[in-house]
């Protein structure tokens, strides 16, 4: 039985208009860390507030437990939610807003105290007990609000976009953090991020979004290795896949798989690369440039190495993508087909 | 381009000075000519016996407070000031929350009902005294009509809601009431669409219903306005005298009068300017405490 279910669940803002979210079936696995990846407005947040009952849907059942909750209330369902805000209660102290929601949900007075300092323990923030939201930088304000969200010990986490309050160097130990936390309570979570890295990162499975529809469920590496389409290909991955057009097909590549002839040995496809950009990033080389030849002429590519510096700009080089590494998509419905053989040249 | 920049910066800044006390002149000239001078001419009037139609005037030290503490009238008028102004403010601060919570969702007719709710703030005070006059009038009053119509009472043994001291009072109460509802809602309401929509919905999740989530996060969160809203109503009703003056002119035997009522009726349709004078005087140490606390609320939120 799974903790959350969703069964073509639907929800149209305004009537006429396209669905923020469209017919998504969803089903998490017991103690997952289940990711919602998509570009802004994709409608992770839309489907992640119906699955909290803070949206009515369209259309469409949640399950949760195995029980249809439709109609039930936030309160009821069972769940605990992390906003992007945090939603930190302003006006109470650290220590009464992690209580609160045993307060309301009329857990035992006596038992208040211990399950506060347990969450607070568990986060490392029992020292900030007795400060206000306020009086918190941002990296501690989302801790109590993790701490807020597990001391009820609840069936699923909720979390949206969590990290993205954070600066850069914050927001890479905060998800180790994350990570760290999910292993050790083990609760079903699911993890709305707009981020791919995080997602990849964090991720048990990865559920690709794109307006308000499900590209593709699946883990990290699935994602990655075998995208379901075009969408997929290229929202993961920086830069992304190099996609080009031949016939009735679009055939893919990885930028790391995009190479030097030389070095490759297995059974590969050749092209000619003119080299336009180099970007040095410390570990790797970013190269760009256009391919060379009859029918991609002038069709701009990106090529990931751990080194460049035999490369130089203008000049023409012999490329080649392994044969096992292409990706292959209907050009009309952009979904991903059979290997085939295609014409290049 | 640097060089008239740096002209108007060392004008502005030369000049500030002057600049600064040309801008805020006419408001020092305000309340010097218009709060100042007639209040420091009632610290005056109070220690004399200065009568309207007598040119001359003696200091008589503490006489006149001396004879209205002894007064009957001024002990219901200082305990009518206090019923009126801390009462009313109970009944709007929980009527306007009510209010504002009601007409914080979207339905159809809302920005009616919002108008309708404004209107006897905008009506001019003294239009809606009379208005009630006629409501709760012991002759034309709809009310007693409507309770006759439905035989709760049988004709002409209905109250008077205004020949009453006890429904006089209530009758003052509820104007008051009334009159300051609107300003207070709009000032909640002001006060609850700053407050992030995610917070209720946090509470929401974390198992809170609909009183707790009022009672336990919102209303406290909006503690600072409602504070303000409190004082602004405290003071308008405190300083106010045109409604009792309209409803009931502080009867029936004076049970209705309250301090600003009471030191009209004494010193302006009395003649007696002193003995009004010494009456308005004991408003100013509580108008003062009031404007202490308005004044720690704002810098509160400035501070946040
Ligand atoms: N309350 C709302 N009313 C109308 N449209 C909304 C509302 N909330 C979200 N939308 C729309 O639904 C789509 C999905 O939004 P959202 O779920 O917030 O996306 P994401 O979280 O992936 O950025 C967007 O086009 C957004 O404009
Ligand atoms: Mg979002």
């Amino acid at each position: 039985m799974a903790v959350v279910e969703t069964r073509d669940l639907t929800k149209v803002f305004k009537e006429g208009q396209l669905g923020a979210v469209n017919h998504v079936n969803l089903e998490t696995r017991e103690g997952e860390f289940l990711v919602f990846l998509g570009p802004s407005g994709s409608g992770k947040t839309t489907l992640l507030r119906m699955i909290a009952g803070l949206e009515t849907p369209t259309s469409g059942e949640i399950l949760i437990g195995g029980q249809v909750v439709n109609d039930l209330s936030p309160r009821e369902r069972r769940i605990a939610m992390v906003f992007q805000s945090y939603a930190l209660y302003p006006h109470l102290s650290v220590y009464k807003n992690i209580a609160f929601p045993l307060k309301a949900q009329n857990v035992k007075k006596e038992l208040h105290k211990e399950k506060v300092e347990w969450a607070a323990s568990l986060l490392g923030i029992g020292a900030l007990l007795d400060r206000k939201p306020r009086e918190l930088s941002g990296g501690e304000r989302q801790r109590v609000a993790l701490a807020r969200a597990i001391v009820r010990e609840p069936a699923v986490f909720l979390l949206d976009e969590p990290l993205s309050n954070l600066d850069a160097k914050l927001r890479a130990s905060a998800r180790e953090e994350l990570e760290r936390f999910h292993r050790r309570v083990g609760t079903t979570t699911i993890y709305v991020t707009h981020d791919q890295v995080e997602a990849m990162a964090m991720g048990d499975r990865v559920m690709v979004l794109n307006k308000g529809v499900v590209r593709q469920l699946g883990t990290p590496t699935d994602v990655y290795d075998n995208p379901a389409d075009t969408f997929v290909a290229t929202f993961l991955g920086s830069p992304p896949m190099n996609l080009a057009e031949l016939g009735d097909v679009i055939v893919g590549f990885r930028p790391e798989h995009f190479r030097p002839a030389p070095t490759i040995s297995d059974a590969a496809v050749p092209f000619r690369f003119k080299v336009e950009n180099i970007e040095y990033l410390g570990s790797e080389w970013i190269v760009s440039g256009t391919l060379v030849g009859e029918k991609l002429e002038g069709k701009k590519v990106f090529s990931r190495l751990s080194s460049a510096q035999n490369l130089q700009l203008g000049c023409m080089y012999d490329f080649a993508v392994p044969q096992s590494y292409l990706k292959f998509f209907d050009r009309s419905s952009e979904k991903r087909v059979a290997p085939r053989v295609v014409s290049w040249h | 381009m640097a060089l008239a920049s740096n002209k108007i910066k060392s004008i502005g800044a030369a000049q500030s000075p002057l600049l600064g006390a040309a801008m805020f002149s006419p408001a020092v000239l305000y309340i010097l000519l218009l709060v100042g001078g007639p209040f420091f001419l009632a610290i005056f009037y109070a220690f004399s016996d200065a009568r309207i139609g007598n040119a001359e005037m003696h200091f008589v030290g503490l006489e006149n407070f001396r004879s209205i503490l002894q007064s009957p009238s001024f002990r219901v008028a200082i305990r009518n000031s206090f019923i009126f102004t801390i009462c009313s403010q109970i009944v709007v601060t929980v009527g306007a929350n009510i209010l504002a919570i009601s007409l914080e969702k979207t339905f159809r007719g809302r920005g009616l009902i919002r108008f309708l709710i404004l209107l006897p703030w905008v009506a001019p005070i003294a239009l809606g005294a009379i208005g009630w006059k006629w409501i709760l009038d012991s002759i034309y009053s709809v009310i007693t009509w409507a309770l006759v119509a439905v035989h709760i009472y049988k004709p002409f043994s209905a109250p008077m809601w205004l020949g009453e001291p006890r429904l006089a009072i209530a009758s003052v109460l509820l104007v008051h009431s009334w009159r300051l509802m609107p300003f207070s809602t709009v000032i909640l309401l002001a006060g609850r669409t700053a407050i992030p929509k995610d917070i209720p919905e946090a509470a929401a999740v974390d198992g809170a219903g609909f009183w707790r989530t009022q009672l336990q996060i919102v209303i406290p969160m909006m503690r600072p306005i409602i504070s303000v809203a409190v004082l602004f109503g405290l003071i308008f009703t405190f300083t106010d005298m045109t409604v009792v003056y309209i409803l009931t002119a502080g009867g029936p035997f004076d049970s209705t009068q309250t301090l600003p009522s009471l030191a009209f009726a004494l010193g302006i349709q009395g003649s007696d300017l002193a003995a009004g004078a010494a009456i308005s005087l004991f408003l100013v140490p509580l108008l003062v405490i009031i404007a202490y606390f308005m004044l720690r609320v704002a810098h509160r939120a400035e501070v946040n």
